[in-house]
């Protein structure tokens, strides 16, 4: 199927479809929204706002999508990663799976996942899992030992069976790109080399932001009505400049791209999210991951050396030739996480706009048995289990309010959009505008639109 | 490991650049975009450079090293000369923004008409062919292609370099790649792109697309072979029969 840029797909009930006119550039007296982070988040939220008839500027300090957005494994998650420990997560990927699909076509390898038990334990694990995934409304079906070796005979021999998933495989930088192409075709303008060096500030409402134009090497500043703080790990760095706490910890993770493609499906270990329980193929590469710890800073991420050795061992426990293939690529992606370190919860009195499925499109376009139950709220962030919501704060909500000022963070790189669809919400309430999301059925320009002049 | 870095350094319209030393401390197994990183953090948060996957997938990190076309991510420190300083340039036959980055709008003006999509099916089709069982619902498994438009094959390219209207070495090997799989798509186009006066014909085999390709695309065979489909094909034309 081919579906032409900007065309309406038609959606699926029960997800809402939206007939708007074609939006063109907003006429200079709409309000403005300022962005800071040029990650997926931004991107889908610039593309949003765009739709919704604001203006909006992104700025970013480095290249577009040169944060933890890029680093990203490139995995569309089905939801099923996150079925038996985190529904609310569980349930907005198995949606967003489904609408990233139809707005980005192309942009996927579709070849589906596969969880595969290996050991007693692993099997013993089936039940809960597939009882998550019904729960979650992610499609998932048990395929045995000799068909799952037929579809991916890479696989480890010793498997006893596997379960099949749709999950599927991005580009980590491409997807963004198309989001961001398409803001900038509707007069969102993107600024990239552009580091937030301060909020300007009158009395305790912000009014934009004075920023460093790296590549031409002068300073200036930029009004707006909203600030949008949706710099990943960087959030808290952003936060400070207006003397706000964002509880968001930078939690990074080690990736391993080896050379060969040694295999055409996700695959993953059918158990509890764990180290080392992923291989995706990239292109002519495999990557495998990943791993999780505290950094103090989301720039200096060192690899740790023993967790390379860790994440080869246990993905050549699904893959073998893994163990034996050459590593071409070494790194680590600090995903931006809601919580505090160590377990002392100090859960923000801040919090009023919380992002996750229940009560957005997102949510509401989960089908299937469960999808309205499981929606409830997400488990407590605690230790290095913190989990992978998504939350939106409106600082003008804070025990010391800062208005025009709103900070975005956590949630994973398959739920860019509906992250966007939530805080664009909040931004609308702000501005006192009814204006709906139509971000579900729209389709969005190829990633090579955001080269064109 | 210590190492010295010079790097170009220009702002953006400035047509004069100059070179920056940098002395920095590097673990083992540190690359050259590790040391920009560094340099970045630790010595001169101006520095202008394009980086994105960390694992040469996405190929925004091109510079040139020592004068030759790499990935900032996928070069090593420790494979290059010691003893001297690492010279790190921008790419060539390219606009720049500042400093190491390149404006790739140039390339995309010349990649994108080709029409080649990010994903493609014949990189396994042997094993389809192979009898190997797809997932239910499955219809071919999905592979994206070799090339990651990073740009490094039009900065070597010899001929791009004093002619910028050359389409140059991505182009075509994206040309000859929709060649070789059509899935359906007309190819009168492409044949026609490829047939212009600054396309297949300008090539001098100088072969040096291939050697810096990080990506195993080898632009230099696919053009030889786009060449003998456009030569079949005008023939074909003359004899009123070609696409």
């Amino acid at each position: 199927m081919t579906v032409e840029p900007g065309a309406r797909v038609d959606a699926p009930e029960p997800l809402t479809r939206v007939d708007a006119p074609e939006p063109s550039a907003p006429e200079s007296g709409a309000p403005h929204v300022l962005i800071i982070g040029g990650g997926g988040t931004g991107g889908a939220l610039a593309h949003d706002l765009t739709l919704r008839g604001l203006r909006v500027t992104v700025v970013e300090r480095g290249e577009i999508t040169s944060g933890t957005t890029g680093r990203h494994h490139g995995l569309l998650h089905s939801g099923a990663r996150y079925a038996t420990t985190d529904r609310a997560s569980a349930v907005d990927c198995s949606a967003e799976n489904k609408i990233l699909r139809r707005i980005c076509p192309g942009s996927f390898e579709e070849n589906d996942g596969l969880y595969v038990a290996i050991t007693d334990e692993d099997a013993a694990y089936e039940k809960e899992f597939l009882d998550g995934c019904w729960q979650s409304a992610v499609p998932a079906k048990r395929v045995e030992r000799e068909a799952a070796l037929r579809m991916e005979p890479g696989l480890n021999a010793a498997m006893q069976f596997a379960v099949q998933v749709p999950d599927a495989t991005m580009d980590a930088m491409r997807v963004p790109l198309r989001f961001f192409a398409t803001a900038r075709r509707h007069g969102a303008e993107i600024k990239p080399f552009t580091e937030v060096i301060a909020l300007t500030m009158a009395g305790r409402t912000v009014g934009g932001v004075k920023v460093r134009d790296h590549a031409a090497g002068r300073d200036y500043e930029i009004g707006a009505d909203i600030v949008v703080n949706a710099a990943g790990p960087w959030v808290g760095k952003v936060a400070a400049l207006a003397g706000v706490n964002v509880p968001v910890v930078a939690s990074p993770g080690v990736m391993v791209a080896v050379r060969g493609r040694h295999c055409n499906m996700v695959v993953s270990r059918l158990h509890s999210p764990a180290d080392g329980d992923i291989v995706l193929p990239q292109r002519a590469l495999t990557v495998v991951g990943t791993s999780s710890w505290i950094a103090d800073d989301p720039d200096d991420l060192r690899v740790p050396a023993d967790h390379v050795e860790m994440v080869v061992r246990e993905s050549a426990a699904l893959v073998p030739a893994i163990a034996r293939a050459e590593i071409r690529a070494v790194w680590a992606a600090a995903r931006p996480l809601i919580g505090e370190v160590g377990g002392k919860k100090r859960r923000s009195p801040r919090r009023v706009a919380r992002a996750d499925a229940a009560g957005h499109g997102a949510g509401e376009a989960a089908t299937g048995p469960g999808a309205g139950s499981g929606a409830g709220p997400a488990t407590e962030p605690a230790g290095r289990n913190l989990a992978r919501e998504m939350r939106c704060f409106d600082h003008a909500t804070d025990a010391a309010p800062i208005e025009g000022f709103v900070t975005v963070a956590g949630g994973k790189a398959t739920t860019l959009r509906a992250m966007a669809e939530a805080t664009a919400d909040v931004i609308c309430a702000k501005l006192g505008l009814v204006r709906p999301c139509q971000t579900v059925d729209y389709v969005l320009l190829p990633h090579t639109a955001w080269y064109s002049e | 490991m210590s190492a010295r870095f010079r790097v170009s350094r220009s702002a953006r319209g400035e047509v004069e650049s100059h070179f920056d030393d940098f002395d920095v401390e590097l673990e083992s197994g540190a690359t050259v975009l590790d040391a920009l990183l560094q340099i970045k953090r630790r010595h001169d948060p101006s520095l202008v450079v394009r980086h994105s996957c960390m694992h040469a997938s996405c190929g925004t990190c091109g510079v040139r090293v020592n004068g030759r076309e790499v990935l900032a991510c996928d070069t090593k420190v420790a494979w290059l000369p010691a003893g001297k300083p690492i010279e790190v340039e921008p790419l060539a036959n390219q606009r720049l923004v500042a400093d190491l980055a390149t404006d790739m709008v140039d390339f995309y003006a010349r990649y994108e008409p080709v029409g080649m999509p990010l994903v493609r099916g014949a990189g396994v089709k042997a094993e389809v062919d192979a009898g190997i069982e797809l997932p239910e619902g499955v219809k071919s498994f999905g592979r994206f292609e070799n090339c990651i438009e990073c740009g490094l094959c039009l900065s070597a390219c010899p001929v791009a370099r004093t002619s910028g209207e050359f389409i140059g070495p991505a182009a075509l090997a994206a040309a000859a790649r929709v060649v070789a799989e059509p899935r359906g798509r007309e190819l009168a186009p492409v044949l026609a792109l490829a047939a212009e006066p600054d396309s297949v014909w300008r090539c001098r085999d100088a072969m040096a697309c291939t050697a810096v390709c990080p990506s195993a695309v080898d632009p230099a065979r696919a053009l030889s072979t786009l060449r003998r489909h456009v030569a079949a094909n005008g023939l074909k034309r003359f004899l009123g029969r070609g696409a």
